[in-house]
Formats: C-alpha cells, sequence, structure tokens
C-alpha cells in the first residue's frame, strides 16, 4: 500500500462500543482515535486530520447533531453516525445536519465497514462528477459530460427532472439523501414540502433503470428517511 | 285503633338532621322579650365561663350599646375587628365573616341574629352569616328578640302597633341546638331603664312612652315564654319519638295550605304556621295557578312569588300547581302528599254569587272526606297590614331585582276596544243594506258573529265591549221604531236579553279556549326545547360540548347568557377553556361561583348570599358530589324565578349534570378497562419475557463464557461457531426489544402518523430491500398491477407491518416455500396481502393471533414475544384499516389487510412547469 492507513476518529461515550470499534477496526488496518465527549472529539477531528468521523449522537456533554454542524463548518470529511435512537426524524435531523450515513445500535461490524468504504470511497473520488466522466454502477452507465444514460448498454430517455435526480444522487453516490435535500437541489427550496413529486419521480427513474422496480438494487429507499444510490451493485 | 309505627321518612330524617349536626357547629340563641333584658350580658357572661374552662372563644360582634354593665365584660375577650364598609359617604362597621371563618375559634359570638347586613355583605341577613359560621363548623352564640321571629312578626306589630322588619325566619329559631330565654319581669325592665341602664336619659323616656309600656312588655313576655315552651315541647317530643314511646305516638300530621293571589294570602300563611306548629305538623305552601290565573298581570304574579318565599322562611315546603280546575287539584295533590288537614281563606264569593258559581271551599268541602278542611277568617283589609302588603309586595319586587308593574302591556289592549267598535260599526252598516232582504233574526246572527271574532282576536274585554255594543246598536238602527232606542214590541226585550247572554258566554268560551290553547302551545313548545336539549346532550362526547349544548339551549329558552364552570383537579371552579358561543356569559364572577360549588346552594342575584352580583349561580349536585356551577345572566330576573321557570331551570340542571356524569363514567370505564387490561398485559410479557430473553442471553454467556476460558485450546472453526451463535443469538434480541420498543410506542399512543402519498411500488420494494439476506431460503413472488395509485400513509410503518407478516412467513413455513406480496386497489382502498404455502393457520384461532403474546404454538422453538401481529394491527387500525387472517384454499396462509383511501391523491404538475419554477 502506497497510502498510509486511513485514520478514523471514534467520537463515543460508551468505553464497550469503543472497545469493540477499537478492535474490529484496527484488524481491519485503520487508525483509530477516540474521544469521549463531543469537545474532545472536536479537537482530535482537527488535530488528527481524519479521513472519516464515526460520532455517537447521545453524548454526555454536547447533541451529537451540534457536533456534526459543527464539523462541517470546515469539514467535508465523512461522518457516519451511531445511535440507539431508531426514530425516523433523528435520522433525518443528523442527515440533514450533514452525516453522510446513519447506523442504528445494534449494529455488526460488516455493516459498519461496508459503510465506512463507501463513504472514504466517495470521498476520495470528488471528481467523478467533474470533467465529464462516466459513472458506472451494476449495469447502470451515465455519461455525465454527453448527458446520455445508458442501461445494458442500450440508451435510456430520461426528462429533465429526471436526469437531474439522477446527477444529484450520482454526485452523493453511496450517500444517504434526505427528502429534503433531494427536493432542495432538483427542484428548488419552496418544494421541500412536496414529497410525493420526488416520490413517483424515483419511481419513474426505477422503472428505466432498474431490472425490477419492485425490487430495486441500485435506487434504494431508505425508509422514512430518503434515498440511496448505491455504487457496488452485484450484477 | 290502629297501631301507627314510627314513620321511616321521620326517621330518616331524624338521621339525616344528626349527621348534618357532627358536622355542623352548635346554636345558641339568648332569647329576650324585648330590648334591655340582658340577652347581651348573659351571653358574653357565658362566654367568660367558657373561656375559663379552656374553650377558644372569640367575638364577633357585641352590640353593648355603651351599658355601663355590659362594656367591662368585652375585657379579656378576643374581639374580631370590624369590617368597614363605605356607603354612601358614611363608613358602615359590620361583621367580618370571612375574617371568621378564617381565624376559625371553638365558639364565637355573634350579637343580634336578626341584624341586617349593609349592602355588598356577601348574605343581605346575619342569620345567614351565622349559617355559614355553623356549617363551617363553628359554634356560634348568638341573641334574639321575640319580635324578630317572623311566625310572631305580625302579632307583635298588632300588639305594640309598631311593625319590625327585621326578622329571622323560624326555622332558625328551631333548629338552634339550644335557646336560653333571658327573662325579666317588666316592673323590673322599667326600672332599668328608668334608671338609664338600657337607653341614655330622654331616649328612655322616649322609649317608655311609645314601646316599653308595661302592657306591651307582659305580651312580649308572654310570647317569649311561650315560644321557648313550644320549643322546650318540640324537645320533649323528639326525645319520645326518639325512645319510640309507641302510646304517645302520633300521625304524623301534614298541614296543607291554599293560596290565592290576593293579600289576603299573608295572613293566611301566618295563621297557616300557627296551626302547624300547633300540631307539630310538616306544612305545605300551594299555590294553584289556573288558566284564568295564569293571565294575571305580572306584578300580581310577582306577588304570589313574595307569598311563597315567605311561606319558605316560615318553614315551610312551597308548590305551584297547575291545572285547569283548583279543587280536583287541591284533592288530588292533598292525596298524594298524605295531607291531614288543607286550610283555606274564607271564600271572597259571597251570596247568590257563590251559590251560582259555586267556590273552591264548597267543592273541596263535598268531596273531602278524609281531611279536616279549615277556613280561617281574616280581616278583609286591616288598614295596618295594607301598608304591610305594600312593603311585601315591593320586598318581593326588589327581591327580584324588578321596577314597578309597567304600563306597556296595558296599553296594548287599545287597540282590541277600537277593533271592536270598528267591526261592530261595520257590521251595522253591512246590515243597513242587508236590512231589506234578511229577517232581523239572522241580523243578530251577524252581530254575534263579529262578536266571537273580537274574543277571538282581542279577549274578554274587547268582546264585551263589542256585545254591549251591537245589542245597542240592533236597538237603535233596526229594531222599530229604528234610529230610537224604544221598543215598539215588548218580545223584543227577550231577543236583547238572550243577545247579550249569548253574546257574553260566547266571549267568554272563546276566550277561555283561546288562552287554554295558548298555554298548551307554551307547554309544547317548552316540551319541545327540553326534547331537543337532551336529545342533543345525548349526542355529545365531552364536557365541552355539554357545555357549548347547554348555553345555547338555556341561552335561547331563558333569553340569557350562561356559562358552565367547572373544577380543576384541585376543586377550584375555573373558567371554561373551550370557545366561546354565541350566549356564552363572560366575566362570570369565580369567587361566587366557587361559593355555590362548596356550600352547594344558589347564590348570586336575587337570593340571599351575595344579591349584588351580577347573574345567578346555580349549584350542580350530582349523584356522588357537586360537579360543577351554572351561571346564568338572565335579561330578566321573572324568567328564572317563576316557578314553573325554576322547574324547568332545574331540568336543564339535571339534565346537563346527567349528561356530564355520564361522559365521566365513560371515562371512568374506559380507564377501569384500561387498567384491567394493562394488568393482564404485564403478566404475560413477564412470562413471555423471562422466556424469549433468558433463551437466547443463556446462548450468549454460554458461548462467551467458552471462548474466554478455552482460549487457545479451541480450534479456530469452533471459536467461529461460538461467535456465530452469539452473534445470531443477538440478532434475535434485538428484534425482540424493537417489537417490544415499537408496542410500547404504539400503546402509549405517542407515535403519530407521518403520512405522505407514497407510491406502493416503493413501499413494497423498499421492505424486500431490507429483508433481502432473510428471504434467501423462499422465493418471493410480487404481484403488484401497474398502475397503482399513491397512498397516503405512513409509509415507514406500513413497511413495518409487511416486514412483520413476511417475518412471519419466513419463520412459520418450511425452507423453499413461495411467499406472495401483493397489492391492488380498489375503490375506496388499497389492500396488501402476504400469502405462504406453509401449514397454514389452525382453524377457528384467526383473529386469536392478532392478540398480544399469542403464538400458534406454545413455547416452541420459534422466538419471538407474539408482538408482531399485534403492532400489525395496531398500525392499520391507525390508519383506519382492517387487517385479517385466512387460510388459502390451495394450502397456507394469508394476511390482508386494507387501508381506506380519503383523499383523491394529489396531482403534480406537469415537467415544463416545474422547470419553469425551478429555473
Amino acid at each position: 500500500m502506497t497510502k498510509a492507513n486511513p485514520v478514523i476518529v471514534v467520537i463515543e461515550d460508551d468505553p464497550q462500543i469503543r472497545r469493540f470499534l477499537r478492535t474490529g477496526l484496527q484488524a481491519h488496518e485503520f487508525e483509530i482515535h477516540e474521544a469521549e465527549t463531543g469537545k474532545l472529539g472536536l479537537i482530535l477531528a482537527a488535530t488528527r486530520k481524519p479521513d472519516l468521523i464515526i460520532l455517537d449522537l447521545g453524548l454526555p456533554d454536547v447533541d451529537g447533531v451540534e457536533v456534526i454542524k459543527k464539523l462541517r463548518e470546515w469539514t467535508s470529511r465523512p461522518v457516519i453516525i451511531l445511535s440507539a435512537r431508531n426514530m425516523e426524524t433523528d435520522k433525518v435531523a443528523a442527515l440533514d445536519a450533514g452525516a453522510d450515513d446513519y447506523l442504528t445500535k445494534p449494529f455488526g461490524l460488516d455493516e459498519l465497514l461496508a459503510r465506512i468504504r463507501v463513504a472514504l470511497r466517495h470521498a476520495s473520488r470528488p471528481e467523478l462528477v467533474d470533467g465529464g466522466n462516466v459513472f458506472k454502477a451494476g449495469n447502470l452507465k451515465v455519461d455525465l459530460g454527453q448527458r446520455r444514460v445508458y442501461r445494458d448498454g442500450e440508451e435510456v430517455h430520461l426528462t429533465p427532472i429526471e436526469y437531474r435526480l439522477l446527477t444529484t444522487l450520482i454526485k452523493h453516490a453511496g450517500k444517504v439523501l434526505t427528502h429534503r435535500q433531494l427536493l432542495t437541489e432538483v427542484w428548488g427550496p419552496s418544494y421541500v414540502e412536496n414529497s410525493h413529486y420526488l416520490r413517483i419521480y424515483m419511481g419513474c427513474l426505477r422503472h428505466k433503470l432498474e431490472a425490477d422496480p419492485a425490487r430495486p438494487k441500485l435506487l434504494l429507499t431508505e425508509a422514512g428517511t430518503g434515498y440511496r444510490l448505491v455504487t457496488d451493485v452485484s450484477p | 285503633m290502629i297501631e301507627q309505627r314510627p314513620d321511616p321518612d321521620a326517621l330518616l330524617a331524624k338521621v339525616q338532621r344528626e349527621e348534618a349536626k357532627k358536622r355542623r357547629g352548635k346554636l345558641k340563641i339568648f332569647f329576650g322579650a324585648s330590648a334591655g333584658v340582658g340577652k347581651t350580658y348573659a351571653m358574653l357572661s357565658e362566654a367568660h365561663e367558657k373561656r375559663a374552662e379552656g374553650c377558644d372563644v372569640v367575638v364577633g360582634v357585641a352590640e353593648t350599646h355603651g351599658r355601663a354593665e355590659t362594656v367591662p365584660l368585652l375585657e379579656g375577650l378576643e374581639v374580631l375587628p370590624p369590617r368597614i364598609i363605605e356607603y354612601r359617604g358614611t363608613q358602615i362597621r359590620e361583621f367580618d365573616l370571612d375574617a371568621a371563618i378564617r381565624r376559625h375559634p371553638t365558639l364565637i359570638l355573634v350579637d343580634e341574629l336578626a341584624h341586617t347586613n349593609a349592602q355588598g355583605s356577601r348574605h343581605p341577613k346575619r342569620w345567614n352569616d351565622v349559617d355559614e359560621l355553623l356549617d363551617s363548623g363553628i359554634d356560634v352564640y348568638t341573641t334574639l328578640n321575640v319580635q324578630h321571629l317572623e311566625s310572631l312578626n305580625d302579632i307583635v306589630g298588632g300588639i305594640t302597633q309598631i311593625r319590625v322588619w327585621e326578622t329571622i325566619p323560624d326555622t332558625v329559631f328551631e333548629r338552634a341546638d339550644e335557646v336560653e330565654l333571658v327573662d325579666l319581669p317588666p316592673d323590673d325592665l322599667l326600672e332599668r331603664l328608668r334608671e338609664g341602664k338600657v337607653y341614655l336619659p330622654q331616649q328612655a323616656e322616649r322609649a317608655i312612652r311609645s314601646f316599653f309600656r308595661k302592657g306591651n312588655l307582659i305580651a312580649l313576655r308572654e310570647l317569649a315564654l311561650r315560644r321557648t315552651a313550644e320549643r322546650v315541647d318540640a324537645q320533649m317530643r323528639d326525645y319520645r319519638e326518639d325512645q319510640a314511646i309507641r302510646d304517645v305516638w302520633r300521625a304524623g300530621e301534614r298541614v296543607l295550605v291554599c293560596i290565592g293571589p290576593t293579600p289576603l294570602a299573608e295572613p293566611l300563611i301566618r295563621a297557616g304556621k300557627r296551626l302547624a306548629s300547633s300540631l307539630h305538623a310538616d306544612w305545605i305552601v300551594a299555590y294553584i295557578e289556573t288558566p284564568q290565573l295564569q293571565r294575571l298581570a305580572p306584578a300580581a304574579r310577582d306577588e304570589v312569588l313574595g307569598y311563597l318565599r315567605l311561606a319558605e322562611e316560615l318553614g315551610a315546603d312551597t308548590v305551584t300547581l297547575s291545572a285547569p280546575e283548583m279543587s280536583a287539584a287541591i284533592l288530588e295533590y292533598a292525596r298524594e302528599k298524605n295531607v291531614s288537614k288543607i286550610v283555606f281563606g274564607k271564600p271572597t264569593r259571597t251570596g247568590w254569587r257563590r251559590w251560582l258559581l259555586g267556590s273552591v271551599v264548597d267543592v273541596v268541602v263535598r268531596e273531602a272526606h278524609d281531611f279536616d278542611v279549615y277556613l280561617l277568617a281574616c280581616d278583609k283589609e286591616p288598614a295596618a297590614s295594607n301598608a304591610a302588603e305594600l312593603s311585601l309586595l315591593t320586598r318581593s319586587r326588589a327581591y327580584l331585582g324588578l321596577r314597578g308593574a309597567n304600563g306597556a302591556a296595558a296599553k296594548k289592549r287599545y287597540p282590541g276596544y277600537l277593533w271592536s267598535v270598528a267591526i261592530t260599526a261595520l257590521i251595522t252598516s253591512a246590515s243597513a243594506f242587508a236590512v231589506g232582504y234578511l229577517e232581523l233574526v239572522n241580523l243578530v246572527m251577524l252581530y254575534l258573529l263579529g262578536v266571537m271574532f273580537v274574543a277571538m282576536r282581542f279577549g274578554r274585554g274587547p268582546s264585551v265591549v263589542s256585545t254591549v255594543l251591537s245589542v245597542a246598536a240592533f236597538d237603535y238602527f233596526f229594531v222599530p221604531p229604528r234610529f230610537s232606542f224604544a221598543v215598539s214590541d215588548v218580545q223584543y226585550l227577550v231577543t236583547f236579553a238572550v243577545m247579550l247572554a249569548v253574546g257574553l258566554i260566547v266571549g267568554t268560551l272563546t276566550v277561555n279556549l283561546r288562552s287554554q290553547a295558548k298555554i298548551s302551545g307554551h307547554r309544547e313548545r317548552r316540551a319541545a326545547v327540553l326534547y331537543a336539549f337532551t336529545r342533543e346532550l345525548g349526542a355529545t362526547q365531552t364536557e365541552g360540548d355539554i357545555a357549548h349544548v347547554a348555553v345555547k339551549h338555556i341561552g335561547e329558552e331563558f333569553e340569557g347568557q350562561s356559562v358552565v364552570l367547572l373544577p380543576d383537579f384541585q376543586g377550584r371552579i375555573r373558567h371554561p377553556g373551550s370557545q366561546s358561543v354565541q350566549y356564552s356569559f363572560h366575566g362570570a364572577d369565580l369567587g361566587v361561583a366557587q361559593w355555590v360549588f362548596d356550600h352547594g346552594k344558589v347564590a348570586g342575584k336575587g337570593t340571599d348570599t351575595l344579591p349584588g352580583t351580577e347573574g345567578v349561580y346555580f349549584p350542580m349536585k350530582g349523584a356522588a358530589g357537586p360537579i360543577g356551577v351554572l351561571a346564568l345572566l338572565p335579561v330578566n330576573l321573572r324568567r328564572v324565578f317563576l316557578p314553573e321557570q325554576q322547574r324547568l331551570i332545574d331540568t336543564f340542571i339535571n339534565q346537563i349534570v346527567q349528561a356530564i356524569e355520564r361522559v365521566r363514567l365513560a371515562r371512568e370505564a374506559q380507564v377501569a378497562k384500561v387498567k384491567a387490561e394493562t394488568e393482564s398485559l404485564r403478566n404475560s410479557l413477564l412470562s413471555a419475557i423471562s422466556h424469549d430473553f433468558r433463551t437466547p442471553l443463556a446462548s450468549i454467556v454460554g458461548a462467551s463464557s467458552s471462548l474466554i476460558d478455552g482460549g487457545t485450546h479451541l480450534s479456530e472453526d469452533a471459536k467461529l461457531d461460538l461467535g456465530k451463535t452469539i452473534y445470531e443469538e443477538a440478532r434475535r434480541m434485538t428484534r425482540l426489544a424493537n417489537n417490544l420498543l415499537d408496542m410500547a410506542r404504539l400503546e402509549a399512543g405517542s407515535v403519530k402518523l407521518n403520512r405522505q402519498w407514497c407510491p406502493i411500488e416503493e413501499i413494497v420494494g423498499g421492505v424486500l430491500t431490507r429483508l433481502q439476506s432473510r428471504l434467501t431460503a423462499h422465493p418471493v413472488t410480487v404481484k403488484s398491477p401497474p398502475g397503482l395509485p399513491l397512498v397516503h400513509v405512513d409509509a415507514v410503518m406500513l413497511e413495518q407491518v409487511l416486514e412483520n407478516l413476511l417475518e412471519n412467513a419466513v419463520k412459520y413455513t418450511p425452507n423453499g416455500t413461495p411467499i406472495e406480496i401483493g397489492a391492488e386497489a380498489g375503490a375506496e382502498e388499497v389492500s396488501f396481502w402476504v400469502a405462504d404455502s406453509g401449514p397454514g393457520l389452525p382453524a377457528g384461532k384467526e383473529d386469536m393471533l392478532f392478540e398480544k403474546f399469542y403464538r400458534g404454538a406454545t413455547e416452541g422453538a420459534q422466538s419471538g414475544v407474539g408482538l408482531g401481529l399485534t403492532i400489525c394491527r395496531a398500525i392499520v387500525e391507525a390508519h383506519g384499516g382492517t387487517i385479517r387472517a385466512e387460510n388459502r384454499p390451495e394450502g397456507g396462509a394469508v394476511f390482508r389487510f386494507a387501508i381506506p383511501m380519503t383523499e383523491e391523491p394529489p396531482q403534480i404538475a406537469p415537467e415544463e412547469e416545474q422547470l419553469a419554477n425551478v429555473q
């Protein structure tokens, strides 16, 4: 490996979870720095220059959502949320504040590792959308420079809004986008309450791009939260 | 002789009296024949003795009048400072009731029981204050002169020629626990007067000449002694009743006093009172309102109200009976109430009129074999009492807050008389044309027709005028010789007489008929009002609704504003939080309402308590205690205090109370049911949890301890196995915990549906993606026709339902069997289903599945507390839908739920338009 091991800052107050994360992640060759509180976590995030931050929402000193907001003031490094709160409103609040992904406790190490990989890949390839690159996932191919979309090699015709929706998802591929984020970016801020627009267009997009729209593999629904474009689809 | 057993009602009343007394303070009255006999002195002396015994004594009021013997007695006693009331520029010192209740001594001295309080006090009379003191459990000593007793008031007035208006109801005196007669022979009293021990010398001289004449004093002393003796007798009787000494047991006498709307009523009531108390009997004063009497002027009806009130003050029960015929009503009521004696005034009709028209008294005497009938002779119009009547009337008016009789109603009648003249003139001129063609007899018929018309439209007076005018016009214009009142044929005199008689009778009958029709119209309307009220109340679900309905109907019926005031949890009356409606009474006095609520008595304008307040406050008493207060601000107090109106208000209040109690009972029943369910739920939860949590925990503990203990001895494969065990069991516990949490959230009702318009496909797709890893062992087919509409649901919750159903299918069917998931849209609902090809459901237990902690097989290897389907049902029902389970004909089970579509799905704007907005 030419590059040093990726650096992860874990902000979590529970010692057992920290221990499990430390052993698990170190075994997969990540460099781990731990913080028990939000304040300490912010300092570590600033000094250790992490590639990724894992954050627990229920911290003893500050609310996790506040930590995300503070982080987002100066860094765009991916943030993965861990939380025992499984209400959709909590997820949406964290994601809207700028988190990249969300895992509800309890979770398995495999799940966490998968999310970490997606987040790191996404973060390391921001140039994907720039400069007329081509996006590929499963049987989908999008030529962003020529604004062309192919499914199984055949060109698919998309309406302007469908295309805009797709490119927005590609721009944040692998990351969960909330309804609000997608509506704001595709339709504009005045449409944030009209989530059925998003749902209907997402349905159209699936019919055009998915093999079986009833069992999507590419454009996944995150229940009550938003959508995610999966990049590593097994064909 | 039939042996008479103690009347159970009387016994019950006695027990209740004693119960009430236990809580109430004791009242001792120092009773004297006149001022100056030393009542206050005696009271204060005894207070000192009590104090010496260690009793907590406070002087509320003591009117010493600066008398040299009395003033020093105040020393050493705690005296409450008086309340100062500003009234028309002067300061009036009044007894401070609130301070007394706050101070709450064991015994309080309140002089001059008959005192009238200054305006603006809570109660108009001091005896009301004393009553409240007793109610709050304070013993009271007070003083009273014989002339202030209501029933003796007129007698004392007759003796002394001076009538006092400060009177107290006899009931107060009779209910006193102890009466001490303070007696002083007249000579001694006069001696004291002359010595200036009672009044200042000049005052004393004047007093001796007017009030304190020896004859007066002897008579008053006799009255006082006799009244005290009567009381002692009554006590003796009570004692005997107690000991059930049968020999002297007397039948429960009951006296019925019938009064009419005449000034004779007042002496009649007083006489009835004396008769009743000499017989130790209960007594009832009845006023029978016939249709004729209902036509009385409002002033006269107010007067009757005043009489009834006087009777109440004297301790009678009062009743107003509405009946077409007086004698029948009296007899029926008397029989119903077991009356033994009926008292009437002497009939007013005398001589031939009595013989011809009869009298109520005669009919009653003829019909009543089982009653004694008393006729009381009353001086027709005693000069002294004339003035008294007047002031009684003003009193009752002032009490009602009414002004004098208004002339407006009288004026309205004049058009009737004008019409009667006009109609007679019209018939006369018509007859003038017809006289050549018609017989004179037929002209008479025309006139009678006119009389009937006038009677029907304008009432009795105009019809009489019309009759007389008709006879005169007929004679003058048509009977030969025409244009003269002279009559050639004597036969016509008969015609005139018959015409006059028929005209009068027809007129009267028509008028009666009309008024009967009007009255029954009123009654019908009232019945309709009550019917509508009860029906609307029946449909109410909350106390707020009840208050709204009540305010609306009371507003319509009594033409006033009202408000239903209910207490909060601490029993403090609060303004209603709900929105006001048309007839809402704003700014009801919560202080008054609180008093009414605490004491269960009517207060406000026109009552004994806080008459200065705007509005009348009625307590609403339920079966278990006070419920609230109805505050009413009528346009006209007469509309509230007329007997029939009061009955109506009572009925309204009863209905409101019943409605409120119904709502509360329903709520309590609901709470009790929930409690019981919670209880049984807790039990099954405990047993389920102990099984379902302990089993995976045992595996985890076992596997992890083997890992730690085994250390390096374990093979890699074994370590992996143990790790897998821990992982799977922990997963199982996670699902369990999630289910329990979901259920708890749903049960707590804290879950609000976040309904949004979602494509059905997305919901199904979301679930399938999420469950992908667990569905690998079963082929899953999705059956959803294209073009399904958007549904307005909480997508997360609905996915939870489908997820639970799919997991069940996986759990309860053998690997490899197909699972089917589908959706279809009907006209009014969208239904979803999950079908499997497993063993199916136990027959007859399809509905049980949705109960908490139910599992197909008890304590089987299948994990889960059995909450999954309960959660499904809760979610579906929260959406207003239904869920059911059945066996498929081809084998396997199908779970099907339907969500109603109540709204049209939203349309989305065409793409060009959206883009225009976006850019």
